[in-house]
């Protein structure tokens, strides 16, 4: 571990101008993942900016409709506000189903947001990695691989974002919220994480120096109907094997309106749009269910050992879509 | 500074305590004797405790799995912050060959060639001032090899597997009867593949040793399972008078047999003598998964073949395991097949697949936790072919003699845990079809395996002073790895002194109370009791002449090397039954245990708190055995590719159900405390139990560890 400075920003402007002096900096949120890269060598930043005493800290319903996440807040305390729980019930089931107690507690939702793939050989800095270290190889394509990608790797790097929470906000339409040294922006999640292509170190779109200031989540009603349910190894402190976020509205028998995410099957929250264009004006039937998690998983490309989450993802989504569907009629 | 004194167990009255017969504290429940001392942080570890001038050692590993250094530039190095020193190949003091923990081995040799034998071989130790800077330069250390390849892919076909010589730890392959006509003639026969990844025991409390000179006597503080054998190692590996080692292993946060002679230590003792003062030597969690040994992988295949009334014909087992290039090690998982079942032919056979990988070691009941995991399960695939109860089956086959070695067994009472473990949890409800129970999303199942575990006695000395003040003070370098020891120790002092509690102190793990065998393969326990009873009827003979007691007490001393060595040949064994029931989601392949139940059959149990915790904590490993564990090997590197605790996973709390531990009645005086070692048994048959169970649930066999989601999702046929 490389001897490093620390500063504390008290706001968002001092925060953006204390990375802009010191491109070699970090911001440090609860530092559930970033302390432990640097333990391991991954990361090695010269400064820690600690963002987390900044006053964004709040979760507030809008006059639209929409709830505003202030980036500071912890993973515990989203999980456990009364309007998550409310409004967007899978969110708060995705974050409680990550990590640990001790870990929520100290997590952040910017953090979340920016953590990094749990790929072995990323955080193993004697072995290849181009996402560590661009052009040295992806290690995992050819060797233990068996909780990576299926949909839209590329050779360059088949990791999976390990995010439990991305996958809810990605469900119901999140729009990151950014300060930079030129003010204040707007990037919608779905465009927030790139495609990995050929540059699997650069992995969103946020520009350089800027902070994560909050997330919005608008209003949506079929969201208050809504589940996370994640397959793991292990009962608890296991990222996962495969998840999903699911929203659903039916009346008579028909669905009016779906949401569909998955997590660990791609280097991001997985929107499953095609899914969800298959199910919306059709049956709420477990034979309607498995043909649109067909029609999104057309396009998986299973590695030798991980061909078994296309069953999973498969059968996830036909589950939690029959027990909402249950649930909407009874 | 010197190390803090050992805890002992506390005088209560003023008074000295009065000598009284008929007291009984074997059998009673007792609390920690040092559990005041660990749960307030009082008790030191090995990397706790100060020494004036410490300097710290950290290790650099190989970064290729075969090969020869090339160089090493150490200038940059030595020019950092507080570096005192690099020790490698070039400079390193040379050592003696041939010593090791069970006969020579070669990991012992470091830093005394250019080889890398394996990926994470320590090439090099950085020694500086703090250990901050140690672990800064050692990242920072440019070591180049020329790299040769290398062979890591364990398969049973592999073509340098060999048949390792017997020896006192490998048994001799066995072939009685005619096994291919006894299958012919069987009405069922059952002939599959077992197979055990790599294993991975991490103790709470990593590797770590502190060396140092004083007045001419080197002394270390390390973390390990037997001081006296350690010092003697240190003795012969740095060509010194084994008086003048002194090796003291207080506390230890669980060793699970990788706290054997480490090469840490190896190092702080090279580095406390070039550099003369003292060194400290402490792993990170990675290291300890890259040269403490491991479980290794095996591969076993079970042919049994049995009359229609599940009488056992014959019972071949051929278990194939993984070595290393540098330094045999033999994963005996035959021991289970030659001591749990009679059948009128048998073939047994042990293999070894030397591969460019660190040496494996003993990791909690080697060989019968991956063994069982075969018989066990072979075992009920039996019952359901010739459609009998899997109790009744193994009952049916309960041998006269053990079936390998033909010995009497000094008592055997694995029938009773059937019985008792058969009526306590409900065996009796069980509807032997699989796949007919549901909870919501989950299908439901039950299983039972057998336990057994070798109960050995070896050699000890011990010394007991009765003091002036009328208290008692024993010697003996026993370890307390966390089992208890220390407590269970006191409780038979106590009661072979016909004292309270109170009145013994009880010091163990320094080398210079004397040879002991160390805590390992379940005999440490057993073996040390019987020299502080032996130490203690020497004593009571001095005593009884009566004369007043001087100020420097008066000293009895036992040696049981000769009343070992002369009982007669008997299989010693403990045995249990454990019964598992599991929850089964077969669309996403998630297992989950929902309870456990484990009756053994173990002598007797001198403290009944630590010895349910010892077999509760076998259990929970059986279960993470069977369901989370699992090195895997990455081929292209040699390393692993899940070499830490974020990627080898072990059960999580939430995993782990309510877990039920208890004993019958299993007298026995092959040794005259009639006390089996407990420390192992617990993780024996427990990944079977519920393999057994996995399949009543689902109706697909599971054989290959550890029960991941994917191997259900894609055996199972349960698809929308």
């Amino acid at each position: 571990m490389r001897e490093f400075d620390y500063q504390r920003a008290s706001d968002a402007p001092e925060a953006v101008a204390l990375l802009a002096a010191n491109p070699d900096a970090r911001f440090l949120g609860g530092g559930t993942n970033l302390v432990d890269l640097m333990k391991t060598g991954v990361e090695n930043p010269a400064l820690l900016v600690d963002v987390r005493g900044l006053p964004l800290d709040r979760i507030e319903v809008a006059g639209d409709g929409s709830l505003k996440i202030g980036a500071t807040v912890t993973n515990s305390d989203l999980a456990a506000d009364p309007e998550v729980r409310r409004r967007y019930p899978a969110l708060a089931e995705a974050v409680l189903a990550g990590a640990s107690g001790q870990l929520r507690n100290m997590a952040t939702v910017g953090g979340n947001l920016l953590q990094r793939t749990r790929c072995g050989y990323f955080g193993d800095t004697t072995k290849p990695c181009n996402k560590r270290t661009p052009g040295s190889g992806c290690s995992a394509l050819t060797g233990e691989h068996h909780n990576h990608a299926i949909l839209d790797w590329s050779e360059h790097c088949v990791a999976t974002n390990p995010s439990d929470m991305a996958v809810a906000l990605a469900a119901f339409d999140a729009v990151v919220s950014l300060h930079t040294v030129d003010g204040d922006t707007e990037l919608p999640l779905s465009e927030f994480y790139l495609p990995v292509g050929d540059t699997p170190d650069r992995e969103t779109a946020l520009p350089p120096g800027a902070l994560i200031t909050g997330v919005t989540l608008p209003a949506a009603p079929v969201a208050a109907r809504s589940r996370y349910r994640k397959v793991r190894e292990r009962a608890s402190y296991a990222f996962a094997n495969g998840s999903i976020a699911a929203a659903l509205d039916v009346e008579d028998g028909t669905v009016r309106d779906a949401r569909l995410a998955f997590g660990a099957v791609a280097s991001r929250p997985w929107r499953a749009l095609e899914a969800e264009r298959v199910l919306t004006g059709g049956p709420a039937t477990a034979e309607a269910f498995a043909a649109a998690a067909d029609a999104e998983l057309a396009a998986a490309r299973p590695l030798p050992q991980n061909g078994y989450k296309v069953p999973l993802i498969r059968n996830l989504v036909v589950d939690v879509l029959t027990e909402l569907t249950q649930e909407t009629t009874r | 500074m010197t190390a803090p004194s050992l805890p002992v167990a506390r005088t209560t009255t003023e008074s000295a305590p009065t000598r009284t017969s008929g007291t009984n504290a074997v059998g009673t429940p007792h609390a920690r004797v040092e559990g005041r001392a660990k749960v307030t942080g009082e008790a030191r570890y090995a990397g706790d405790i100060p020494f004036a001038e410490l300097a710290h050692g950290w290790l650099v590993l190989s970064t290729v799995a075969r090969g020869r250094i090339r160089s090493i530039d150490t200038g940059p190095v030595l020019a950092m912050s507080g570096v005192l020193s690099v020790l490698h190949h070039e400079n390193a003091p040379r050592l003696t060959p041939g010593v090791g923990l069970m006969g020579p081995d070669p990991s012992t040799l470091l830093l005394q060639d250019d080889r890398v034998p394996y990926r994470g071989w320590p090439v090099a130790l950085v020694v500086a001032e703090t250990s901050e800077q140690a672990r800064a330069a050692a990242e920072a250390l440019v070591v180049t090899y020329d790299e040769e390849p290398h062979d890591v892919v364990f398969a049973a076909d592999h073509p340098g597997a060999y048949t390792p010589e017997a020896s006192g730890l490998v048994q001799e392959d066995v072939e009685r009867g005619d096994v291919e006509a006894e299958l012919a003639a069987s009405a069922a026969v059952v002939d599959e593949e077992y197979t055990t990844p790599e294993e991975y025991h991490n103790a709470m409390e990593p590797h770590a040793a502190m060396a140092r000179w004083e007045n001419g006597r080197l002394e270390v503080v390390d973390s390990n399972q037997g001081s006296n054998a350690v010092a003697q190692l240190l003795a012969a590996l740095f060509s010194l008078d084994a008086a003048s080692v002194r090796v003291r292993s207080e506390h230890v946060g669980g060793a699970f047999g990788s706290k054997g002679f480490g090469a840490h230590l190896i190092l702080a003792v090279m580095a406390a003598t070039v550099l003369d003062r003292p060194v400290r030597v402490v792993l990170t969690r990675r290291q300890v998964f890259s040269f403490v040994g491991f479980r290794p992988a095996t591969a076993q295949r079970v042919r049994l073949g049995a009359d229609a009334d599940g009488r056992l014909r014959a019972l071949e087992h051929e278990a194939i395991s993984l070595s290393s290039t540098l330094h045999q090690f033999v994963e005996s998982s035959t021991r289970h097949s030659r001591a749990l079942y009679g059948a009128d032919a048998l073939r047994i056979r042990t293999k070894v697949v030397p591969l460019d990988v660190p040496a494996p070691s003993f990791m909690r009941a080697p060989g019968w936790a991956p063994g069982s995991f075969a018989v066990e399960s072979a075992m009920d695939e039996l019952a359901e072919k010739t459609g009998k109860d899997p109790i009744r089956l193994r009952v049916r086959n309960e041998p006269a003699v053990a079936p390998a070695s033909g010995l009497p067994f000094s008592s055997r009472n694995v029938i009773a845990c059937y019985e008792e473990g058969a009526r306590r949890f409900g065996w009796a409800d069980r509807d032997p079809r699989p796949g007919t129970r549901r909870d919501g999303r989950w299908s439901l199942g039950v299983g039972m395996a057998a336990s057994a575990h070798s109960a050995g006695v070896a050699p000890a000395t011990a010394s007991i002073t009765a003091e002036a003040d009328g208290t008692f003070t024993v010697r003996i370098a026993a370890a307390d790895i966390g089992t208890g020891a220390r407590t269970a120790l006191t409780q038979i002092a106590a009661d072979a002194l016909a004292v309270s509690q109170e009145a013994v102190r009880m010091k163990i793990a320094d080398s210079d109370f004397g040879p002991a065998f160390l805590a390992g393969g379940s005999m440490g326990t057993t073996s040390w009791a019987w020299a502080i009873t032996e130490a203690a009827v020497a004593l009571s003979k001095k005593l009884a002449l009566g004369d007043p007691i001087p100020a420097e007490g008066v000293t009895a001393k036992a040696d049981t090397t000769e009343l070992v060595g002369g009982r007669d040949q008997r299989e010693s064994l403990g045995f249990g039954a454990q019964f598992a029931e599991v929850a089964v989601d077969v669309t996403t392949g998630e297992v989950r245990v929902r309870r456990m139940l484990g009756i053994f059959a173990v002598g007797r149990v001198v403290n009944p708190v630590t010895a349910r915790s010892q077999l509760i904590g076998g259990m929970t490993w059986g279960l993470s055995m069977a369901l989370h564990e699992e090195g895997i090997r990455d081929t292209a590197s040699g390393g692993l590719a899940n070499g830490d605790l974020a990627g080898y996973h072990f059960a999580a709390n939430a995993d782990v159900p309510a877990i039920e531990a208890d004993w019958v009645d299993d007298p026995d005086t092959y040794n005259p405390s009639g006390i089996k070692g407990l420390g192992e048994i617990g993780i024996v048959g427990g990944a079977a139990a519920i393999a057994n169970a996995v399949w009543h649930a689902t109706g697909v066999r599971q054989r290959h560890l550890p029960i991941r989601l994917d191997r259900v999702l894609t055996a199972g046929t349960a698809t929308h």
